[in-house]
């Protein structure tokens, strides 16, 4: 059984349009968690026919995704799909992706934007921050990657039995680069297509990354 | 002098502070007796100024002046991080909270009792 886990906090633009993509391309078990949106995103998702948890206060993507994680577990997924709620992701590379999981006995696949040319990175990003991010990754979690922070991730049950994100904000990213490597998961990375809307988290929200982290390790 | 004066006042209302919050069960008695003792230490501090001399010759620094800034810099910073981290463990406290009632609750099945009625 596949489940797909969709954070959402906000996005009662994309929400419906998200879901109804998964579900034409034959995933029937889409699983949003509704990270006390303000908005009609929660309403929207049970519209579009997806399972909804809510989260009554916010706790940020990586608690919404853990949420999301241990529902599916506990509903017998075999394999997981971590899929973003914002419309970025293309519904299309989750296939191939699984196929990939399947055939090579791996754990985790993690999508990548430099794989293939479909992505349109801005410029300052691709050759700024994301080098810098992989940089960081690289230097907290030991696994070299050609992406970084890229939220489209399958898990088989194995990795989602392993892998507990504790950290609630954007810092789960590179806490579960940093699990796969700890728990010796087999994985690999495949092309994603991401499509920007706007500019993402900004250098703010990386210095927040850095310093969760570093706390994260104290706590 | 003046400033004496200030001070120890200012020093016997934290520890009456500290003693209502122990008694009211919102600190424990070991953390009350910490800052009562800090407290006093400050007085003393306060009321012979020259006792940090003797104290400063000892771990080497000049002035009793300076050693009192020194430690108590050293104990702000203590004190912040280790607030941070328990603010961070109380963070994930509530997550986990916020997750076990997002688990419990099916929304989908609450949404269709309400069209159901």
């Amino acid at each position: 059984m596949i489940f797909i886990v969709v954070p959402a906090h906000n996005e009662e633009k994309t929400i419906g349009r998200v879901i109804r993509g998964l579900f034409e391309h034959g995933f029937a078990n889409v699983l949003v968690v509704d990270d006390a949106s303000d908005d009609a995103t929660g309403r929207l998702a049970v519209e579009a026919g997806a399972k909804v948890l809510r989260h009554e206060v916010n706790r940020g993507q990586g608690a919404a995704l853990q949420t999301g994680d241990e529902q599916a577990f506990n509903s017998g997924a075999e394999v997981v799909i971590h899929f973003d709620a914002d419309g970025q992701f293309n519904p299309e590379d989750i296939s191939p992706a699984v196929k990939l999981l399947r055939k090579n006995d791996l754990d985790v696949v993690l999508g990548s934007r430099f794989l293939d040319g479909r992505s349109k990175i801005p410029w300052f990003k691709k050759y700024i921050i994301l080098p810098i991010s992989r940089w960081v990754n690289y230097f907290f979690t030991g696994l070299k990657l050609t992406d970084a922070h890229n939220g489209f991730r399958i898990f088989s049950r194995n990795a989602l039995e392993k892998i507990c994100i504790t950290q609630d904000g954007m810092a789960h990213n590179s806490e579960i680069v940093y699990q796969i490597k700890k728990n010796d998961l087999k994985w690999a990375e495949h092309p994603v297509e991401v499509k920007y809307f706007e500019y993402g988290q900004g250098i703010m929200g990386g210095f927040k990354i850095i310093s969760d982290l570093i706390i994260g390790k104290f706590s | 002098m003046l400033i004496q004066i200030i001070l120890i006042l200012f020093f016997l209302f934290a520890i009456l502070k500290v003693l209502g919050r122990w008694r009211g069960g919102e600190i424990t008695g070991w953390n009350a007796s910490l800052w009562i003792i800090f407290w006093i230490l400050a007085g003393i501090v306060v009321i012979i100024p020259n006792s940090t001399f003797y104290v400063a010759r000892a771990v080497g620094i000049g002035r009793g002046a300076d050693l009192v800034v020194y430690s108590a810099l050293a104990l702000i910073f203590f004190i912040l991080f280790r607030m941070t981290v328990k603010m961070e463990r109380m963070n994930k406290d509530i997550t986990k909270l916020t997750r076990k009632m997002a688990l419990d609750k099916d929304l989908n099945n609450d949404n269709n009792d309400k069209e159901n009625k």
